[in-house]
């Protein structure tokens, strides 16, 4: 379960950005609907622990996220929220495998390499774990981040715009996955976008414009 | 994937970067393992070779010459004594002199110099015999082990000196012949040709009078000093050979002879004797180099004294270079700065990333600080195994420069502060970039992404 309560952020001395509650059921997939400059991505780094809010909190099951310290964040965001960005990056010295292995190494989760080449497999990359990931398409890097934000069965995956830079066929097929990898492994799924092409795939969804 | 690999395969990531740093390491860190090297096995030789001698009596000259030439047999000798004058010094009752070696030097055979002297040389260095016999009758050698080995000498066979240290110059007509080996002691005698006194003289008996007059005006180190010449061989004695069983008083006794017989030869020359007191402590004996210097034509020198100003002075120069190789170590260094420093902005994206994978601060400080430390650790290995690999070739050069066994895999404790050196340089080199990446600030930096 992730929910919100009362959230608000302000960048430096700007105007205070004041979201909506979020209540979202474990296993539930959502899809949070804004136009650019709305504060999409404040509000998914402050679900994701990269912000701090100035107000209100941001509940993880029974944790709340602003209570930990800044290194307990850090593991337990490691562990418990996968991330997926715009533009995917990865660690560039090393190959898709190993990025995956690095996620498992950082959030202190035993090293499990049955897991990352079930989990390719599962995102049709599996004959690319040996590859660096600047030999990736946008369509294969995308799935690897997908992957990557999947490799500790997080509770919830927060993906930021993980379609604005990909084609129809891409979209559809990066979205399919991404629900049906969260759902195996029961993850609360929050996707925040501008993208119209999604909204008909969503049935929860939050308006940050109203 | 642990931080070490990952730090790893960052680096090689950057290959050339890489390499940049790591030759600038290495070439510093490999000249200071090869100063220190060549400058401990220099003063080891020279230390090991002073062999308990307290004063050097020869011609006047150089003294460092004079003792770089009799001690170590890399110099020419400065000129001859007469044994008339000299004679004094031989005396086995000598109330302060308890060991005297004369040597007379000047030929050689294929590089290695003949050195005609007394068992008691053998005394002095603690040599041995290995295979066949001690020197005895004129023109009989016994030969060091290095001699042997190189020269692929054996027992019974017979050679031509030739004049100087340098082979090849004009051959004298006289062959002396091996009747003995010794076996290795690591010291200068297993350079050495030895021989009875008498062979010197008699080689160039026959040589000076064979020789045109302008070939004399060079350092013909052993003429007769007698201007006539006396052919009837009177320096040619059948001396008592040692028995098989000999042991070291045998020896000295003979040595004593030798010296008894050497003190007759008034009209002959030889090259220097080395002397050991009976007591060093002696205020009599301590100021023997200096009244020999003030009151006679002899010169007299100290072999741990000039020994000890050589080192002072190639110190210097030791000291001025290892100053250069910490620069460039330096240098390094702040080229291991730099680089990690630049490739922070190429990687600031996969440092808030990995913040999102769950590392902490200290995470992407320890992983920059591993970089750093990586390539300093690595940078010296590869300098170390260079310098060692560059002694290992220096050598043989070594060996025929100053005649000593050199050796390229000894290691010294010096070599390991410098690891520690190595090591601070990389932290210090690392500590502001892994700083840097530990205040990444992680939103900012995806949000730009």
């Amino acid at each position: 379960m992730l929910k919100t309560e009362n959230l608000q952020y302000s960048y430096n001395s700007g105007p205070a950005l004041r979201f909506p509650d979020i209540h979202c059921e474990t296993g539930e997939h959502w899809l949070l609907l804004g136009q650019s400059g709305c504060g999409k991505t404040t509000l998914l780094h402050l679900l994701g622990g990269l912000l701090t809010p100035r107000q209100g909190k941001v509940i993880l099951g029974q944790t709340t996220l602003n209570a930990l310290s800044s290194s307990q964040l850090d593991k337990f965001r490691g562990k418990n929220i996968g991330i997926i960005f715009q533009n995917p990056h990865f660690v560039r010295s090393l190959t898709v495998g190993e990025n995956l292995a690095l996620a498992q190494q950082l959030a202190g989760v035993p090293a499990d390499k049955n897991r990352i080449v079930h989990l390719l497999d599962r995102l049709a990359i599996g004959h690319k774990i040996n590859a660096k990931t600047s030999d990736l398409s946008q369509g294969e890097r995308q799935r690897a981040a997908i992957a990557r934000a999947l490799v500790n069965k997080p509770e919830v995956i927060l993906a930021d715009e993980p379609t604005s830079a990909l084609d129809d066929v891409n979209t559809e097929e990066v979205i399919r996955l991404l629900e049906e990898t969260a759902s195996e492994v029961n993850a609360t799924l929050l996707v925040v976008t501008h993208d119209g092409r999604l909204k008909e795939k969503f049935s929860k969804q939050i308006n940050l414009n109203g | 994937m642990n931080l070490l690999q990952l730090s790893w395969k960052n680096l090689i990531n950057k290959p050339l970067n890489m390499a940049l740093s790591l030759i600038l390491f290495a070439l510093g860190v490999g000249l200071i393992s090869l100063l220190l090297n060549l400058n401990h096995q220099i003063e080891e030789n020279f230390n090991k070779n002073l062999a308990g001698v307290d004063l050097v009596i020869g011609a006047k000259g150089s003294p460092l010459q004079m003792i770089l030439c009799n001690m170590y047999h890399v110099d020419n000798p400065t000129g001859n004594i007469p044994l008339e004058k000299s004679r004094a010094f031989l005396n086995p009752k000598h109330p302060l002199i308890s060991l005297a070696v004369p040597l007379s030097l000047g030929d050689s055979y294929r590089g290695y110099r003949i050195a005609g002297t007394t068992y008691d040389i053998l005394e002095l260095y603690k040599a041995e015999l290995d295979e066949g016999k001690l020197w005895a009758q004129t023109m009989e050698v016994t030969v060091g082990a290095a001699v042997a080995d190189n020269l692929h000498l054996h027992i019974g066979d017979t050679f031509r000196s030739s004049h100087g240290l340098v082979e090849g110059i004009e051959e004298h007509e006289h062959d002396f012949k091996v009747v003995g080996i010794l076996k290795p002691n690591g010291s200068v005698i297993d350079q050495l040709i030895l021989t009875p006194t008498e062979s010197i003289w008699e080689s160039h008996e026959h040589q000076a009078s064979a020789d045109s007059p302008q070939d004399s005006s060079e350092t013909v180190p052993l003429q007769e000093s007698g201007a006539e010449h006396d052919h009837d061989h009177e320096g040619h004695v059948h001396r008592t050979e040692p028995p098989a069983d000999y042991d070291s008083l045998t020896l000295r006794k003979l040595a004593e002879e030798d010296r008894l017989h050497l003190m007759e030869q008034t009209d002959k020359d030889i090259t220097s004797i080395l002397i050991r007191f009976r007591s060093r402590t002696n205020i009599q004996a301590l100021n023997m180099g200096r009244s020999i210097n003030e009151n006679t034509d002899l010169m007299a020198a100290s072999p741990p004294n000039e020994i000890a100003r050589l080192q002072t002075n190639l110190g210097i120069g030791t000291d001025a270079l290892k100053v250069l190789a910490w620069v460039i170590v330096v240098v390094s260094g702040l080229s291991i700065f730099i680089s990690l420093f630049s490739s922070l902005k190429d990687r600031k994206y996969e440092l808030a990333l990995m913040r999102v994978m769950g590392g902490s601060p200290g995470t992407l400080f320890n992983l920059i600080l591993l970089e750093g430390l990586l390539l300093a650790v690595l940078g010296y290995v590869i300098g170390i195994v260079m310098s060692h690999v560059g002694l290992t070739f220096l050598a043989g050069f070594m060996k025929s420069a100053f005649r000593y066994s050199f050796s390229g895999w000894t290691f010294l404790p010096a070599e390991a502060g410098l690891l520690i050196g190595a090591i601070a340089v990389g932290i210090l080199a690392a500590l502001i970039p892994a700083l840097q990446a530990r205040r990444t600030d992680i939103s900012e930096t995806l949000a730009k992404g």
